[in-house]
């Protein structure tokens, strides 16, 4: 018999429609895996066995009616714990809102649903999405399925990881400064990052506001863009959501896989490609390049010099917004609350409440948001930020008019030993070096596997124009085409 | 403290004040500033909340269309400049009854800017500067409970209703305003009363300030001739507009005392005391308050069309100060009747009096008189004595076709008041209307003759004047309800003298 958790989500789609499995029978399989395996990887907080049970019953009573099913009905998902999900536990891998079950649904999940996709649960990611390795869970660290003594990535580690060990065959992450591709890059699977206001954040518990994206993480470029189709398109509940069509990146996934890529033209990110970036990472990206030149992509050098000071400004905007978004957890009405013996005052409880719901990664950048933001330090810090964003904005826009889509490798490392960068904070923060410009531009960006160092998945970053998210998913197919997939060892 | 205050004259012989005003206007759009929640004052506590209001994990506002509308033409009616693109903004500040910790308002950019009102005071117009006009959230409403002073501060339990948060709030921030020597409450007062009443005719606000609709915080500082401004104190919980008279002249006599005596003024936040009319200081802050504005990330920028902004401003109704000119002439006022008017609040009690058929003159005497001297007694604003404009013109109605006089049409709105129906019911209901069969008024006018011989006689003699006392037995008789004018053309009547 198939092992259902090996299929592609097309392929299980497929199967469900067809009637040759059920959407029960998938959606169990997965829980089992789930059961085997999870104790190692911990890429679950919470499984949700009933819910997702009920709706594969839901899916397949739907069939069986004869209705008209979505693309991806009947499929596994597995949902980043930063998403909302009525009545179902979002902790944001935080104890300060350990248990709480929010009384609404991320529009995410609310289309996850429409779409008759099967929410197994929520996965695990550094505590409000701050860190790149999981290991600033609250809940403890995701395991990488490649080497369990290593880290999956992060802050979606959970979702990548679930992915990379066959538990679901698709999950939703979100990506503020490389929270989606780069555990993507070091588990060997899809992570996209959707134009910034292509897919709705009504419901996602925000990090930092301007930067914060939702998106689609798969095994295969495909999957990605079929679940990319079902979740991304305007949202009147996000202001900041574009009013416009999804890019139809499932047909260019499509035209991507039949690996031609004639005329299109993609530039190097000369400041990425130089220095800073493990050799074996180096390697791998310089025989996918000139796999896409035999596929017919013209290659060319494109410098980006505001890209070297990415990093400084990220740290000044992420942390400054927030310190305002988390302002509210402070006990009052939702989540942890520490301190109210009756004795204590308001000013006491609030501040018992975030020294102990929060962890040490989200203190420090709280911290730096406050002073970035504060009165005489605005200028000189928020204000700067704001400015190299713009330059950085810049870079982009004058690179796209030489060039269809920037390539560089997803991150400068393959997976690190579980540990190794807690101690200083620098080195964690460069795991980000190569993603953080597209969030500062609002551009879309994938990470797609594309050879092994020393063992370890390495991943390629192809950054496009806003709005053209269907472009890099030509590109990622095309180069799927011909460095296949990646298979971890077995658990 | 026991400090005696110098007498008003004194300090406005000595100093120089300036004030300035920042009035929240809480707009009477259907829905809240960023969520669908309704917005209707009352109802339970956290019945009118949903998780964007409530500032649940992963919500998001979405500007109300109607709000910023509705500040536009605010804006526009105290002619400002409307910006072609402004920002919202964050103000960061922990405080319970803010879900979000944070307040989204608007900083450095705000949607109106610039402009002015005019206001009557004795007669003379005075231009107050507008330095903006601001969109923003109001907060929730938070009960102290077990304290002495209701106050956060020694209250036990602090109980928190979010039905207002998320409500859009304009904020409406005068330039300073000097040179207004002693009239600087009146002129307050008077300021707040025309926005009050250019907000009212806009139709975007009941502005009641007695439900918190208008909240009005009063700058004041005192200089001596010649100097610099001196410091500004904000006093908070003006809750009237005769409040915001007292709170501006109460603050002045205040820091003179302070003034006087050597000491310099502290620039803080105080805290009007409607009972005693005093101020006190607010709380103390140990720290300046740093509120880290920055711009409001999950809202994209505002920019209205200026065709759009062209069309609400030839779309503004007639302002009040223009109203009421024309109004003037129409009622044929003179200046003075004019502002008594404008001071009662009466302006469109009468002008709905005169449009349900009443005259002008007798419009303003109702209102100005028995409604005024009413509202005084009981405290309570003129639009809400409980009567209406339409019950006044049946009222006098009743008395011009002589079925009532003024001492029964007096007890008839008793009856209005107390919520018996409509004056021609009450009239009815009660046996009220004029006795005016002569056959019966005949009757009661004889039996007063036979009952009181020697005045009679004296009225014979010529002394006319002596009528008044059978005029006071028949009008006893018939219990008040007979007409006094007949009453004694008939006693003079059967008496054989001329009137």
């Amino acid at each position: 018999m198939t092992d259902l958790t090996r299929l592609t989500a097309a392929e299980i789609a497929g199967l469900v429609a067809t009637g040759e499995t059920s959407a029960v029978e998938v959606t169990q399989a997965h829980l089992d895996r789930i059961a085997a395996v999870d104790e190692q990887v911990h890429a679950f907080l919470h499984v949700d066995t009933e819910g997702a049970l009920a709706a594969a019953r839901s899916v397949d009573e739907r069939r069986a009616a004869g209705e008209d099913l979505g693309p991806l009905a009947g499929v596994p998902v597995a949902v980043k714990d930063v998403l909302t999900t009525k009545g179902v536990p979002t902790t944001v891998g935080s104890k300060i809102l350990e248990g709480w079950r929010p009384p609404y649904d991320s529009t995410i999940v609310e289309r996850l649903r429409a779409a008759g996709t099967v929410m197994l649960g929520k996965t695990n990611m550094d505590e409000f999405a701050m860190g790149s390795s999981t290991e600033y869970s609250a809940y403890g660290p995701t395991r990488n399925p490649w080497d369990l003594e290593r880290i999956p990535g992060g802050s979606g580690g959970g979702s990548a990881a679930a992915l990379a060990a066959y538990e679901a065959p698709l999950s939703i992450g979100s990506d503020t400064g490389g929270s989606i591709r780069q555990p993507g890059a070091v588990t060997g699977t899809v992570g996209a990052k959707p134009t910034y206001g292509g897919t709705s954040r009504y419901g996602l518990v925000a990090f930092s506001s301007s930067l914060d994206t939702p998106g689609p993480c798969a095994r295969n470029v495909l999957d990605a863009a079929l679940l990319h189709q079902v979740i991304g398109g305007h949202d009147p509940r996000d202001s900041t959501s574009i009013p416009a069509p999804v890019p139809d990146v499932v047909a260019a996934a499509k035209l991507g896989a039949s690996g031609d890529l004639t005329g299109v033209r993609l530039g190097v990110v000369t400041e990425f490609t130089g220095e800073g970036a493990e050799p074996g990472v180096m390697a791998a990206f310089r025989e996918s390049v000139e796999a896409l030149a035999k596929l017919g992509a013209e290659i060319v050098d494109v410098s980006c010099p505001h890209f070297q000071y990415a990093l400084p400004a990220y740290y000044l905007i992420a942390p400054s917004e927030c310190s305002s978004n988390l302002a509210r957890f402070d006990g009052v009405r939702f989540g942890l609350r520490v301190g109210d013996d009756g004795n204590r005052s308001l000013e006491e409880v609030m501040s018992l409440t975030r020294e102990a719901g929060f962890g040490p990664e989200v203190k420090r950048r709280i911290m730096i948001g406050t002073y970035a933001l504060s009165s005489g330090y605005y200028d000189a810090y928020y204000g700067q930020a704001q400015k190299v964003r713009t330059l950085i904005t810049r870079d982009f826009t004058a690179a796209f008019e030489r060039v269809d889509a920037l390539i560089s490798p997803t991150t400068p490392f393959v997976a690190f030993p579980i540990g190794a960068r807690t101690a200083d904070p620098y080195q964690m923060y460069l795991a980000d070096l190569f993603t953080i410009p597209t969030n500062l531009y609002g551009g879309p960006a994938i990470s797609v596997p594309c050879g092994l160092s020393e063992g370890l998945p390495v991943g390629f970053q192809i950054m496009a124009p806003t709005m053209a998210d269907d472009r890099m998913y030509r590109v990622a197919a095309a180069l799927e085409s011909t460095v296949g997939t990646f298979t971890p060892p077995a658990l | 403290m026991t400090t005696t205050l110098p007498a008003y004259d004194e300090v406005v012989a000595r100093y120089e004040p300036v004030i300035g005003l920042e009035t929240h206007v809480e707009l009477g759009t259907n829905t809240k500033m960023w969520c669908g929640c309704p917005t209707d004052f009352g109802g339970e506590p956290n019945t009118r909340v949903c998780p964007v209001c409530l500032g649940l994990p992963g919500s998001l506002p979405v500007a109300n269309k109607a709000a910023i509308e509705a500040t536009i033409r605010i804006g526009l009616a105290l002619n400002c400049s409307i910006a072609e693109w402004c920002r919202f903004a964050r103000k960061n500040y922990f405080y319970p009854d803010m879900p979000k910790n944070f307040q989204i308002s608007q900083y450095d950019e705000p949607l109106c800017v610039d402009g002015h009102l005019d206001v009557e005071v004795n007669g003379e117009t005075v231009r107050i500067g507008i330095e903006r006009v601001h969109l923003e959230e109001d907060t929730g409403k938070t009960l102290h409970v077990g304290g002495a002073t209701g106050r956060i501060h020694g209250a036990t339990e602090s109980l928190v209703d979010y039905n207002r948060a998320g409500i859009p709030l304009v904020e409406i921030v005068t330039k300073p305003i000097p040179g207004t020597g002693a009239l600087a409450p009146e002129v307050a007062r008077a300021y707040v009363t025309e926005l009050r009443d250019v907000i009212r005719s806009l139709g975007v606000s009941d502005v009641r300030m007695e439900e918190g609709s208008l909240r009005c915080d009063v700058n004041t500082s005192l200089n001596l001739p010649g100097e610099e401004w001196g410091t500004r104190t904000e006093t908070k919980n003006v809750n009237s507009l005769r409040s915001v008279e007292r709170a501006v002249r109460s603050e002045m006599l205040r820091q003179a005392s302070v003034l006087d005596a050597g000491g310099s003024i502290t620039q803080e936040t105080r805290h009007f005391h409607e009972d005693t009319g005093d101020t006190t200081p607010g709380r103390s802050k140990e720290t300046a308050t740093d509120y880290r504005y920055f711009p409001e990330p999950d809202l994209v920028p505002l920019a209205p069309d200026t065709a759009w902004v062209a069309e609400l401003k030839a779309a503004l109704p007639e302002l009040p100060r223009l109203r009421r000119k024309r109004i003037q002439q129409e009622w044929g006022l003179s200046d003075l009747d004019m502002q008594s008017v404008v001071n009662a609040g009466a302006v469109e009690l009468i002008e709905a009096t005169v449009a349900a058929g009443a005259t002008p003159a007798a419009a303003r005497k109702w209102w100005l008189g028995e409604l005024s001297r009413r509202a005084n007694e009981t405290g309570v604003e003129l639009a809400d004595v409980g009567v209406s404009p339409r019950h006044v013109a049946e009222l006098q109605g009743l008395v011009d076709g002589g079925k009532l006089n003024d001492k029964l049409a007096r007890i008839v709105l008793e009856g209005v008041i107390g919520g018996e129906g409509s004056p021609a019911e009450i009239m009815t209901n009660r046996g009220l209307e004029v006795v005016s069969d002569t056959g019966a008024l005949t009757a009661a006018v004889d039996e007063a003759i036979a009952a009181n011989p020697d005045v009679a006689d004296k009225v014979r003699s010529g002394k006319v004047a002596a009528a008044g006392a059978l005029v006071g037995a028949v009008m006893k008789t018939t219990r008040g309800q007979a007409d006094a004018k007949t009453v004694r053309e008939l006693i003079l009547e059967r008496l054989g003298v001329q009137g």
